[in-house]
C-alpha cells in the first residue's frame, strides 16, 4: 500500500509520454495522487490543500525535459516544494546565557521523558554539562524513569521534593545548575492536552521559572490529522521554539513534521530514531521530504555506511574476495560492518521504493540471524576460519554446540559462504580477463562483489544500472 | 464456554465520555452545519463531508466509501446527512462487544502496542475496575525494558489493591508472564492483566518476543489469553493500520483499546482498522483516573466522529 509516489505518478503519466509541456488537466490528475500520498503520510488536510495548490501553479506549463518523464518532473517540483516548506536546512538549539534552559512539553505518551534523556546525552557529546530536571509530577514513576535515564547517560537529575510544584522544581534545577557549574538545564514536564489551559499555564510557568530559551514540543511521528491543532493549542499559551519528532524508526511517514512547519512555522529540530539513548538525530528537511513521498532516504543510508565501514578494511576485503582468497575471517569482518550500520530493517526502509513495512514482511530480515552467524564463525578456531575445508562432521558438531546452534545451521552458513566465495572468484576472474583484453577493468573494482550475482548476466563492461528514481541524479549534464 | 463481563458502572462514565466527545463535536458540528444547514446535498457538499472524515483520521479510502453510502441514502436535509453518516459509521464499527472472561478463573487479558500509546495506564485502570467489582486481580509487569515501567505499574497495583508480579529490569518478559500465571492459580486470582513493553511494530525481534509471551500464556493456561488488546492512541494517524496488521500477526490481537479519547482527536483510525482488518474496539480511555476507561459505544463514537449534534452518548 505504501508504493512510492514516483511509481504512482508513473502510472498516471504513462499515456502522456512524449508531450512537451504539462497541461493543467495532466497536472490535476497527478495532484490527486500527490494528495492521497500526503494524506497517507498523515499530512494535515489544510496543509495538503494549500500545498497542492502551490505545486499546481508551478507545474502547469513546466517544460518536460527530454531526459525526464513528466512523472519525475512533478515529483521533482513536489520534492522541492516540500523541502522549501520544511525549511531549507537543519536548525540546532540556541542555548543563550548559561545556565541555558530547554523545556520539553507535549501530549501524554509522545516521548518527552525518553527525549529528555537523549537530549542530555546529545549535549554531553557536544561538550556541554547538562542537568536533568524531573518536573512530571503526574504520571506514576515518571520521576524514577528520568532518574534511571540520567544514570544511564551520566547526567545528574534533580527530582521534586515533597510538596514542590513543577515550576518550583524547575527553578531549583536552575539554581542547582548555577551552584554546580552546569551550563544547561533540560526539564521534563508532565504530558498534557492542548485543551487544558490550566495545565498549559503551568507549563508556561515552568518555562519562566528556569529561564528557558528553548521550549520544544515533543510530537509522536505516528500522529495523524490532529498534529496542527495540538501544536496551535500549545503555542497559544507556551512560547514554543521547535519540535522533537519521536518514534521515527518505525514505518510512520512523519507527515506531522510538514504539517507543523507549514501551519505553525515551528521547525523540527530533532528526530528520535530508536530506543537507545543515542538514537536522536538532527533533523534534515530534505530527507524527511523523501520519506513522506515514499522515496526512501538514500542520503542517511550513505552516511551510515560511511560511518560504519572503514574504507581501508573494505578495500582489502574486496580485493581478497575478488582474488578468490576470501575466508571466514573476512566473512566475519563483513558481518560486523553490516551490524555496525544499525538495524537492518531501518536500512532497508531507507532504500527507494522499499517501505519499511514491505521490507519487514517480504525481505524478512532477521537481526538475530546475523547474531547467529557471528556466533557460529566465532566458535571456530582461527585455523578453521582460514581453511573452512577442514571442518568435518565432528568439528561442525563442536561449532554448533559452542555457538548454541544446530549442525544444520553450521552447514547452511558454510554453504552460503561457499556460494559467496564462488561468485566473488568468478567476478575476480572475469575482471582480470577483461583487463588483459584491454576492456575497462575498473568496472569490476572492489565493492561490486556484493551485487555480483545479478551483474554476471549483464554485459560486463557496462556500469551497474542506476538506482530507481535516478531522475534526481546529481551529476547532470551542464 | 465464555461468559460476558458486565460493563463497569454505567451513567457517570458515559457522561464523562459524552463530555469529552462534545468538545470536539461542537467545532465539527458547526462545520457540518455550514455544509448541510439547508436544502439538498450537492456533490460538492459530499466532497467536503469526505474531508471532515479525513480530518478525523479515517483515511481517504474509507472516507470515500462511507460518503458513497450516504449518497446512496439520498438525504435531503442537513440533519439527515449527519444521522445517515453517523449510522453508517456505527454500523461499520459493529455492535459493542464486552471483554471475554474465562469459564473458570483466571481470566487473562494482555495489552500490547507501540511506545507511549497508553498500555500501562490502561492496565492499571482495568485492574482497578475489576478490583472494584470485588474480583481478585493480579497485574503482570511484563515491561522489563522501559526504565521504571515496573514502578509505574506498582503504583497502579497499590491504588487498585491488586497483586503485582514483576521481573528484574531486563529480565525475560516471558518468564514474568509464566510466573504470573502460576501465581494467579496458586492465589486463586480472578483476573490477570498483563502489561507488555511498548514496541514499534516493525521491530521483528521485539514482535517475536511478544509472540513468545502470548504462547507461554496459552501453554500455561489453555484457552488464554482471553483478550489480547492493541492499545491505540486516539491521535494516531494512518500508521494505525500497520500497527494493527503487524501486532495482529505477532500476537493474535482480539480487539482495540482506544486510549486518550479525552483529547481533541476523534480516533477515526479505529474505523480504518475496523474496515481493513475487522478488529472491534472494546474499550475507550478518557482520562488519567481509574474510572476513565469505558466500554465502547459505537453510536457515541460515530457521533463524535462526524459531529452529529443531536443528543449524545447519554441517550445511546
Amino acid at each position: 500500500m505504501f508504493e512510492s509516489l514516483t511509481e504512482r505518478l508513473g502510472g498516471v503519466f504513462a499515456r502522456l509520454r512524449g508531450r512537451g509541456v504539462l497541461r493543467p488537466e495532466d497536472v490535476d490528475q497527478a495532484l490527486r495522487e500527490v494528495r492521497i500520498a500526503l494524506l497517507e503520510a498523515d499530512v494535515e488536510l489544510g496543509v495538503v490543500k494549500a500545498f497542492t495548490a502551490r505545486v499546481r501553479e508551478r507545474a502547469v506549463g513546466e517544460e518536460v525535459l527530454a531526459s525526464l518523464t513528466p512523472a519525475q518532473t512533478v515529483v521533482k517540483i513536489v520534492h522541492e516544494e516540500l523541502v522549501a516548506l520544511l525549511g531549507g536546512e537543519s536548525v540546532g538549539l540556541r542555548y543563550g546565557e548559561a545556565p541555558a534552559g530547554v523545556v520539553l512539553v507535549g501530549l501524554q505518551g509522545s516521548g518527552k521523558t525518553t527525549a529528555a534523556g537523549k537530549l542530555a546525552l546529545f549535549m554531553v557529546r557536544q561538550g556541554r554539562r547538562p542537568l536533568l530536571v524531573a518536573a512530571d509530577l503526574v504520571r506514576p514513576a515518571a520521576v524514577e524513569q528520568l532518574r534511571l535515564l540520567g544514570e544511564r547517560v551520566g547526567v545528574p537529575v534533580i527530582t521534586p521534593l515533597p510538596g514542590e510544584t513543577a515550576p518550583q522544581v524547575a527553578a531549583r534545577g536552575r539554581e542547582e545548575a548555577r551552584r554546580t557549574a552546569r551550563d544547561t538545564v533540560v526539564v521534563d514536564t508532565a504530558g498534557r492536552l492542548q485543551l487544558d489551559t490550566a495545565l498549559l499555564d503551568e507549563a508556561a510557568a515552568v518555562v519562566r521559572a528556569c529561564g528557558a530559551g528553548e521550549v520544544l514540543l515533543v510530537v509522536d511521528a505516528m500522529t495523524g490529522q490532529e498534529s496542527v491543532r495540538v501544536a496551535r493549542g500549545f503555542a497559544d499559551r507556551v512560547p514554543l521554539t521547535g519540535v522533537v519528532l519521536t518514534k521515527l524508526d518505525g514505518d510512520a511517514r512523519g507527515g506531522a513534521a510538514l504539517s507543523l512547519r507549514a501551519a505553525t512555522g515551528l521547525a523540527v529540530k530533532f528526530v528520535g530514531t530508536g530506543e537507545r539513548p543515542d538514537a536522536l538525530e538532527a533533523f534534515h528537511p530534505d530527507r524527511i521530504a523523501s520519506r513522506i513521498l515514499g522515496m526512501g532516504d538514500v542520503l542517511t543510508l550513505i552516511e551510515r555506511t560511511q560511518a560504519a565501514v572503514d574504507p581501508g578494511e573494505a578495500r582489502e576485503l574486496g580485493e581478497r574476495a575478488l582474488g578468490g582468497e576470501m575466508d571466514l575471517e573476512d566473512f566475519l569482518t563483513a558481518l560486523r560492518q553490516v551490524k555496525r550500520m544499525g538495524p537492518l530493517e531501518g536500512l532497508l526502509g531507507m532504500l527507494p521504493g522499499m517501505g519499511a513495512l514491505k521490507a519487514a514482511r517480504e525481505a524478512h530480515v532477521d537481526e538475530r540471524e546475523l547474531a547467529r552467524m557471528e556466533a557460529i564463525v566465532s566458535s571456530m578456531t582461527p585455523e578453521e576460519r582460514r581453511h573452512p575445508d577442514i571442518l568435518d562432521a565432528s568439528r561442525r558438531r563442536r561449532v554448533a554446540r559452542g555457538s548454541g546452534t544446530q549442525v544444520q545451521d553450521v552447514n547452511r552458513l558454510l554453504r552460503q559462504f561457499e556460494a559467496m566465495r564462488r561468485v566473488a572468484r568468478e567476478m575476480g576472474g572475469l575482471g582480470r580477463r577483461l583487463r588483459r583484453a584491454g576492456l575497462g577493468g575498473r568496472a569490476l573494482g572492489p565493492g561490486t562483489g556484493g551485487a555480483g550475482a545479478a551483474g554476471l548476466g549483464a554485459p560486463p563492461v557496462l556500469p551497474p544500472p542506476p538506482p530507481r528514481g535516478a531522475g534526481r541524479r546529481r551529476r547532470g549534464r551542464p | 464456554m465464555e461468559e460476558a463481563v458486565r460493563p463497569p458502572a454505567g451513567g457517570r462514565g458515559l457522561g464523562r465520555l459524552a463530555a469529552a466527545l462534545s468538545r470536539t463535536r461542537a467545532a465539527l458540528g458547526d462545520r457540518l452545519a455550514d455544509l448541510f444547514g439547508a436544502g439538498s446535498v450537492s456533490a460538492r457538499d459530499l466532497e467536503e463531508l469526505e474531508e471532515v472524515l479525513i480530518a478525523g483520521d479515517v483515511g481517504a479510502e474509507v472516507a470515500s466509501a462511507l460518503v458513497e453510502r450516504v449518497r446512496e441514502a439520498r438525504p435531503g436535509r442537513g440533519e439527515d446527512v449527519r444521522s445517515a453518516l453517523a449510522r453508517a459509521v456505527a454500523e461499520a464499527m459493529g455492535p459493542a462487544e464486552p471483554l471475554r472472561h474465562a469459564a473458570a478463573p483466571p481470566t487473562i487479558w494482555v495489552l500490547v502496542g507501540v511506545n507511549g500509546s497508553g498500555k500501562t495506564t490502561t492496565a492499571g485502570k482495568l485492574a482497578a475496575q475489576a478490583a472494584a467489582r470485588g474480583e481478585r486481580v493480579l497485574l503482570a509487569a511484563a515491561d522489563t525494558f522501559r526504565a521504571a515501567a515496573g514502578e509505574q505499574l506498582a503504583v497502579w497495583a497499590e491504588r487498585a489493591g491488586a497483586d503485582l508480579v514483576r521481573g528484574a529490569p531486563g529480565a525475560d518478559p516471558a518468564a514474568v508472564v509464566f510466573d504470573s500465571v502460576r501465581a494467579a492459580r496458586a492465589r486463586r486470582v480472578d483476573v490477570v492483566v498483563v502489561d507488555t513493553a511498548g514496541r514499534l511494530q516493525t521491530k521483528e525481534p521485539l514482535m517475536a518476543e511478544l509472540g513468545k509471551i502470548v504462547r507461554v500464556i496459552g501453554r500455561e493456561a489453555p484457552g488464554a489469553p482471553h483478550e489480547c488488546l492493541l492499545v491505540l492512541d486516539a491521535t494516531v494517524g494512518q500508521n494505525a493500520l500497520s500497527q494493527a496488521r503487524l501486532f495482529g500477526q505477532a500476537a493474535d490481537v482480539t480487539g482495540i483499546v482506544l486510549a486518550k479519547m479525552d483529547s481533541s482527536a476523534r480516533g477515526g483510525a479505529a474505523l480504518a482498522v475496523r474496515h481493513a482488518l475487522g478488529l472491534p474496539v472494546r474499550l475507550v480511555g478518557t482520562g488519567e483516573g481509574a474510572g476513565d476507561l469505558e466500554p465502547f459505544d459505537p453510536l457515541a463514537y460515530a457521533r463524535g466522529l462526524v459531529g452529529a449534534s443531536d443528543g449524545g452518548a447519554g441517550e445511546a
